[in-house]
């Protein structure tokens, strides 16, 4: 198959996901089948086009346009390959997780919930794949629209408070600030709302004023990157059942968010005219602000999933905070976190969740002593944490890296030490958790027995200890990824990543 | 299509479509007042209907036809224009008349049942018989090319309408105090434009509209000119429902029967909106209207009130009905924006989010209507749980209520992204965020209904699924296809809407 027809392959493939599920609905191990097949189809359908990109190719494909100046197209460049591969990558683990926690927690309308969950990748797979802001745009709102439901699966009245709010803010920013930023660029570049390498709007005589009105309006009005103030949502979208969490607001729609402000920064405002523009260093002021204000904030929670959550909006700050650095490390490090954080995240969250299924224990304080019982579980979550925290030999320590070097070239001195304030945030709130779980100070209550026999059903500890493992490998593949990213975030980032050590 | 139309109908449909369009319904108006049986004056109706689309669609094609020169003129009676009455269509009321057209038909399709639900069996005739009278004026409006011949079939419309309004007694008596305030408001409005149209008569001493204009850049500084101009402004802009002489139309559209909210909502407004179009661009030039009488600076706050007031008062009703009559007239606001812009941008985005509107509101009253049918209340309380019982009627209606709200894959996206388009091209970037807002508005009271519908449980339960009537699902769904239809190839309504724009500012083609 040429590259151009996968892209519609990947686009399709989740679609019919979709209606393979419903039609299988009433017979659970098929339509499990239908996931699982799919979704491993689906990411040989993504390598494909990972490998057909990182030869150089261009995948593109053109659907017709709404109007003048308005098409559905798809190019697919190497930081959207990255995004996909990461998406629909982790579908597979998630899916898997997925199975057992549903069925070990006895959940209702499993069926639309995985319906919603193949529309959600659908989503995540054209923002990833988006040639223009416009199509971009399209799918970041199915995206949002698809996971609501999977927000207020349980239909209690948290859930659906919780969700209520997911729907209002991310669709009220996205329409209240996104689609204007998207309107006035539309019209600054006469009519044309495509992704150019070096910038859209770069070149175009632009005043300062309008440019940061301008980033302003997309660094917030992209409420998944969940930049502070607009960073409620998140925590309140955790009553959500746990592998959404940890697929959806560690991966794909958070990431979603985080990769709209990157193909932002890079195609549509460009290194140069964000350099140009005064507004940059209060978005990094701001985003710098996120990182240690939500890093304060997840050591006052003890509910696991919230100080999850807001060490999720920590972390997606580096992403933005990378795209505010506006050069070449700056880009490679948010682009690498985007993939590291994820494998991290998602681990993390899946052990919450493999601890709730088998004890239905939420909060930190009960956890001490549980790591005797729940090893595996624990440990995985030990080795995320340490990627988290940004540790070698695990792959989040190439992001900060990337990131300290970006902002040191830049001459934005302060945010290394913001970034290792972080760090050290990270430890205090992350580590302790495995710790004592696993080394229980002496005359420590005994933890809860489990609540179902056989303690976390086998799917839910293998798929965490699979990414856990997997944020080894990446820091392994660091070179190949960063020679993968090289024609988007700029040739001379590959020297640094494969010269120097951290 | 249309060319398939054009060649198919015989040579005296082509060269008398215009006439043809007011007078089948005109004509028949009357004779259903002697049909005894509702249903047939029902089919009667619907044959009407469909035939003035057809013409409408002829007269489409002839415009958009490079040999007619963008205009189809037709002398009544042989009566040669500046004295005798002329029919006369260009590219901006043939979309309108087709517009009325495929409205009024579908409407006409999902009558039958909601009308013998709500109006007394031995009145069903007359209903009919009223509601062709009111189908005929409207399209006359559209059609005509002359001033005094626009307020009669203005009026044509207008008393037919307070009728259908009062005919809503029999379900709840406050239609006839509706009808009333609508009666008297609507007098006014009719008053008020043929005091205007009298001014400009006494200034030029025609009454052809293409004739007036001619003669009017001659009486520049004219305060007869200037004051028949304002009038006219305000007779049209209460038919049009602009804030704030919009009073009448909540009460209106919430206590009428259902058929005629949603045939009124979709049309009527939308013709008079029309009709003040044709006076600001054509009878007064844009350089009149948008210079000279500084006309942006009078639209455009009035637009952006209607726009946020009327959001805000959508957000805090309890009927569904009232929610969406105070959205429409924030939806009148968007386009009144549009117009008020006075570029070609602007006003073809103000066209485009006309004809969106009328397939959102239309898809939407049509799903009330349907509620209305199978389980009597439309407060949002009466909504809850409607999503289990009736699916397809409330998927129709969510997918509208996502396209009112502006959502991507829906029509109403479109126009907010034009409209965006045209207010940053005018450098009105404080406008867009006002427009924004008020979508926000429309989230919040188009989600409390969907909220209501999807995730309460109903407050009565019932046993059984209860869909609406084939005949209603069926119109229901094609206006809710279109609305994703059209959200991703904006082709025809946008083309449609920008031919029309060029023809306004008599542009050779759209820029």
């Amino acid at each position: 198959m040429s590259p151009d027809m996968l892209i519609l392959a990947a686009l399709c493939l989740p679609l019919l996901i979709a209606i393979g599920i419903a039609a299988a609905g009433r017979f659970p191990n098929v339509r499990e089948g239908v996931t699982v097949v799919g979704s491993v189809l689906l990411l040989g359908v993504v390598i494909a086009l990972a490998m057909a990109v990182s030869n150089g190719e261009t995948p593109y494909l053109d659907l017709g346009s709404a109007a003048p100046g308005l098409s559905f197209t798809f190019k697919l460049e190497p930081l959207g390959a990255l995004f996909a591969l990461v998406a629909s990558g982790l579908w597979i683990v998630n899916s898997f997780y997925s199975i057992g926690y549903m069925r070990g927690n006895r959940e209702r309308n499993q069926t639309r919930f995985y319906i919603c969950f193949a529309f959600a990748i659908f989503g995540a797979l054209g923002v990833a794949m988006s040639g223009n802001l416009f199509t971009l745009f399209v799918f970041y709102e199915v995206l949002t629209l698809s996971t609501y439901p999977l927000v207020a699966h349980k239909g209690d009245a948290a859930a659906k408070r919780g969700g209520r709010i997911y729907l209002l803010t991310l669709l009220g920013t996205s329409i209240g600030l996104f689609l204007t930023a998207l309107m006035w660029t539309w019209t600054l570049a006469g009519q044309n709302l495509d992704f150019v390498q070096g910038g859209l709007l770069a070149g175009l005589n632009i005043s300062p004023a309008v440019s940061t009105a301008l980033l302003l309006l997309f660094a917030f009005g992209i409420g998944k990157a969940a930049l502070m103030p607009v960073h409620f949502w998140l925590p309140n979208a955790m009553v959500a059942p746990t592998p959404v969490s940890a697929l959806l607001h560690a991966v794909a729609v958070v990431k979603a968010g985080v990769f709209t402000v990157m193909k932002v920064s890079i195609f549509i405002f460009g290194e140069e005219l964000l350099n140009a523009t005064p507004g940059r260093e209060f978005i990094l002021g701001v985003a710098c602000f996120t990182i240690i204000v939500a890093s304060l904030v997840a050591m006052t929670k003890d509910n696991l999933k919230a100080r999850l959550a807001y060490s999720t909006i920590a972390q997606l700050a580096y992403v933005t905070a990378g795209a505010m650095l506006a050069n070449e490390a700056g880009f490679l490090g948010g682009s690498i976190q985007i993939a590291a954080h994820a494998a991290g995240k998602m681990t993390l969250f899946m052990c919450a969740g493999a601890i709730y299924v088998a004890t239905g224990v939420t909060n930190i304080s009960q956890m001490r002593g549980l790591g005797r019982r729940m090893p595996m579980v624990f440990i995985a979550f030990f080795i995320a944490s340490l990627s988290i925290i940004g540790i070698p030999p695990m792959a989040g320590s190439w992001a900060k890296y990337e990131l300290m070097q970006g902002a040191i070239n830049g001459g934005n001195a302060y945010v290394p030490w913001v970034l290792i304030g972080s760090s050290l945030l990270n430890i205090a709130y992350l580590l302790p958790i495995p710790i004592l779980a696993l080394m229980p100070p002496p005359g420590s209550p005994e933890p809860r027995p489990f609540k179902r026999p056989g303690g976390a059903p086998a799917l839910t500890v293998a798929a965490p200890v699979f990414t856990a493992a997997l944020c080894i490998i990446l820091f392994f593949l660091i070179g190949p990824l960063a020679d993968f990213l090289a024609p988007t975030v700029g040739s001379s980032a590959a020297a640094i990543a494969t010269g120097v050590q951290p | 299509m249309i060319e398939m139309l054009l060649s198919s109908v015989p040579q005296w449909a082509l060269a008398h479509a215009a006439p043809l369009l007011v007078m089948v319904p005109l004509m028949l108006a009357p004779l259903l007042a002697l049909v005894p049986s509702g249903r047939v004056a029902w089919l009667v109706s619907i044959a009407a209907t469909a035939a003035t689309l057809v013409f409408a669609l002829i007269l489409l094609g002839i415009v958009q036809s490079p040999e007619s020169g963008g205009i189809v003129s037709y002398a009544m009676g042989n009566w040669l224009p500046p004295l005798g009455i002329e029919l006369r269509v260009d590219a901006l009321n043939a979309m309108i008349l087709v517009l009325v057209g495929v409205i009024g038909l579908l409407a006409t399709i999902m009558s039958y049942p909601t009308v013998l639900a709500e109006v007394r069996k031995e009145k069903t005739a007359l209903f009919y018989s009223a509601f062709l009278a009111c189908f005929a004026g409207l399209c006359g409006v559209a059609i005509t090319g002359d001033a005094f011949n626009l307020f009669v079939f203005l009026e044509i419309s207008s008393i037919s309408t307070y009728v259908l309004v009062a005919l809503g007694a029999s379900r709840d008596r406050r239609a006839l105090h509706a009808a009333f305030n609508y009666l008297i408001m609507g007098t006014i409005g009719a008053t008020f434009f043929i005091i205007g149209v009298g001014f400009l008569y006494a200034a030029t001493g025609t009454l052809n509209m293409a004739d007036i204009a001619s003669k009017l850049p001659a009486l520049q500084g004219s305060r007869t000119v200037q004051a028949g101009f304002a009038f006219i402004v305000v007779g049209l802009g209460l038919k049009a429902a602009m804030w704030p002489l919009h009073q009448w139309l909540p009460n209106a559209y919430s206590y009428s029967p259902s058929f005629v909210t949603m045939f009124l909502s979709a049309t009527a407004t939308k013709v008079a909106l029309y009709a003040l179009i044709r006076f600001l661009f054509f009878v007064f030039s844009p350089t009149f209207a948008f210079e000279h009488a500084a006309f942006t600076a009078l639209l455009m706050p009035l637009g952006i009130a209607a726009m946020v007031a009327c959001s805000f008062q959508a957000v805090f009703q309890t009927d569904v009905r009232r929610v969406l009559a105070y959205s429409s007239v924030a939806q009148v606001g968007y386009m009144i924006l549009g117009v008020s812009v006075g570029t070609a941008a602007g006003l073809s985005a103000g066209l485009f989010h006309l004809l969106n509107h009328a397939m959102i509101k239309g898809a939407l009253f049509m799903a009330v209507a349907a509620v209305v049918l199978t389980y009597k209340g439309t407060n949002i309380r009466d909504f809850a749980g409607l999503g289990r019982s009736a699916p397809w009627t409330m998927t129709a209606f969510a997918i509208a209520g996502l396209s009112l709200i502006g959502v991507p894959l829906t029509a109403g996206f479109q126009s907010k992204l034009q409209l965006g388009y045209a207010l940053f091209d005018n450098g009105w970037w404080w406008a867009v965020i006002l427009v924004v807002f008020s979508s926000f508005l429309a989230v919040i009271y188009v989600g409390r209904i969907l909220e209501a519908v999807f995730f309460q449980p109903p407050v009565n339960p019932r046993k059984t699924r209860k869909e609406a009537p084939i005949v209603l699902l069926v119109p229901l769904w094609i206006l809710a296809l279109a609305n994703i239809y059209f959200g991703i190839s904006t082709d025809i309504p946008l083309g449609l809407a920008r031919d029309a724009a060029a023809a306004a500012f008599g542009l050779e083609a759209f820029r």
